[in-house]
This record gives C-alpha cells, structure tokens and sequence, in this order.
C-alpha cells in the first residue's frame, strides 16, 4: 500500500525550502500559495526522502467562491503519495504556475483543467483546449455554467 | 346434427382407381417445356431476371460498413460480428478502415461535436449508394447525454439516415433486425438513385 505522507510532517520542511508557501495543512494534504506551486512541486519532486516522481492526477474543483487547483502526488520509489492544493481567489481566469516541466504527463491534464475550469497555467507549452473547440464560449465545469 | 357419410372402403378404392386412371389417360405426353426453343448454349448461361432485382440483390449481399465505433454502442457492433451473431451471413464481415470501400456507415455510439466534422468528411467520402444506420440512443437522439453541449443530438443532424436501431446498447439481435430492414430497404430501391450525387 502506498502510504499517504502526514501533510503536518512535511510542512515544516517545505517552509524552509520555500518560505510563507504552505498555507494549511492536514492529514495527507497541503494547501499552498498559487505563485509558489512550481516551487513546491520541485522541491517536492527532487529532495531527498521526498522524490514525489509520478504525478497521478491533475484536477480541479470549483467551491463557487474560489476554484481549487488539486495535484495528486507520490513516490514509486519511496511507495508514498502527497496531495497538494491550491486555492485560486482571484479573477475570472486565475493563474497557476504549469508543473509541465517538472512531470510531462501534467500537460494534458493542465490543458484539460484549463478546458473545464479556466485556470490558465503560466507557462505551459501549448495551452489550448482539449475536449472543446478553440473559440467555444465559457467552461462546462463552472458551477456558472448553465449553457 | 347431419350425420357423416359413410363410405364402405371397397367405394373408397374406387374413387383411388378412378382418378388415377383419369390422371394417366391426360397425362400420355411430356410437359411441353416453355424454354425448348432457347438454344442449348444460351440456356446454360444467361439467367432472365429484371435490372432492378438485380441490383438490389447484389448490393444488398455486398454491404460492406466502415468502421465507425465511437461509444459503448461499438462492443454490440463488435460482438454482431463476432462468431456468435456472425454478420459474415449477410455478406457485411469486411468491416473496411477506407471510406472509400465501403457502402454503410454503422454509427455507434455518442457522436461529439469535436467528431461531427470528421463523421460528415468519412460520409462525403463514401461512394454512392450509401446508407447510414444509428446505432443505440445515442447516435438517434443523444440519448442520456442529448443536453450536454458537447454531444450532437443524433446523427440525423449531420449526416441522413436510413434506419434507426434503438436501444442502449441495442443487442446483436436488433442490429441483425435493423441490418435486415435496411436489405428490404436496397432491395426495393433497386437501381433509383437514393440522393442526388454529390
Ligand atoms: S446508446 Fe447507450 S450504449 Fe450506446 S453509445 Fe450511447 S450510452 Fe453507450
């Protein structure tokens, strides 16, 4: 079984590696600042004891007042995962960090979350739509979305 | 009640004999055969019969489709041409991967307007005749996902279509039903053409 890493235990490290980017945190899951994301996520991937290597899944939720950004993560080698969040307040379209250059199997799944949700991930190769046309009105996902 | 008459059996052989001999006393001569004067040679290699039947025959026992499985539908379309249901019988088993050999498009499965432009270019590309059968609910109406915006709600609004096979899947039995009213369908249309060429 994989084991789940105790969000509590890890946060003090990733404090130290990058200052004031873990907002909260609880059993297996860690909330951080948007712009610290690729940050985290690389810290995440390379230092030792951590070596998060797979990204299993990319996805988001919309709560209505805030759309969250969730990475689930874990280590084939170590056999422990790590679910990483990231609440986006801001406007229409918010802006996450792409972890494309850490993980490529992040590419589609950030294209697909940039379809349904609208987050647009800085610095992404190739960000366009996936399921949808370029050019269709709106994101199917919203709770707004009532076409 | 009337009663029943009664017939000793020695009158039953009677009656036997009778007709017998009246049939053999008229049959003394072979039946004149009404194609004796067709030439021996022409006979053995020309069959009489009306274009239109003919057309209708062979194309009905030639109806190769194009493989077009976009959904859940498609295990059904698999399976009626697997061994069990076995579409070799109607002469359909070359499920063609070239529009351009094929005579059927069996749409099965939900079509998404990401796909539409790609179902209506294998279409246009398919020779005349052509026909189109919509599998299950989905290719019929959109079935459970008609009011998502991303599903096409039926395939009748890209391409026209000859039958309708409802059901979620339909099993290999309906299709097999639906495949045998689209034979009835080419054999009455005969040589007509079906749509203007395009
Ligand atoms: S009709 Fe039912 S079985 Fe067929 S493609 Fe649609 S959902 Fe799947």
């Amino acid at each position: 079984m994989t084991q789940p890493l105790s969000g509590k235990e890890v946060v003090a490290r990733i404090q130290k590696q990058v200052p004031g980017a873990v907002l909260l945190a609880d059993h297996g899951c860690i909330w951080v600042r948007p712009v610290t994301v690729a940050q985290v996520a690389q810290y995440l991937k390379e230092a030792p004891g951590m070596e998060m290597d797979y990204l299993n899944n990319l996805t988001a939720a919309d709560y209505l007042d805030y759309l969250e950004v969730v990475y689930h993560l874990s280590s084939l080698k170590r056999n422990h995962s790590l679910t990483l969040k990231v609440q986006c307040w801001g406007p229409e379209e918010p802006e996450v960090p792409s972890v494309f250059h850490l993980w490529q199997g992040a590419d589609l799944q950030e294209r697909e979350c940039y379809d349904m949700f609208g987050v647009r991930f800085v610095d992404h190769p190739n960000l366009k739509r996936i399921l949808f046309w370029e050019g269709f009105e709106g994101h199917v996902l919203r709770k707004e979305y009532t076409g | 009640m009337e009663m029943m008459p009664q017939f000793p059996w020695e009158e039953m052989d009677r009656g036997e004999v009778l007709s017998i001999e009246q049939l053999r006393a008229g049959s003394a001569e072979a039946l004149h055969d009404p194609d004796a004067w067709i030439d021996d040679e022409v006979k053995r290699g020309v069959l009489i019969t009306s274009l239109d039947a003919m057309l209708g025959w062979s194309r009905r026992y030639s109806t190769w489709p194009v493989t077009f499985g976009l959904a859940c539908c498609a295990m059904e379309m698999i399976a009626t041409a697997a061994s069990r249901f076995d579409i070799s019988r109607f002469g359909m088993d070359v499920f063609r991967a070239s529009p351009r050999q094929a005579d059927l498009m069996l749409v099965a499965g939900t079509l998404c307007w990401k796909m539409a432009p790609a179902l209506k270019r294998i279409y246009d590309q398919m020779p005349e005749p052509k026909w189109v059968v919509a599998m299950g609910q989905c290719a019929i109406s959109g079935g459970p996902f008609a009011e998502y915006v991303s599903v096409v709600p039926g395939v009748n609004h890209i391409v026209p279509v000859d039958v309708y096979v409802p059901g979620c899947p339909p099993r290999p039995e309906s299709l097999l039903h639906g495949l045998t009213l689209l034979h009835k369908k080419i054999q009455t249309e005969g040589s007509r053409l079906k749509r203007g060429l395009n």
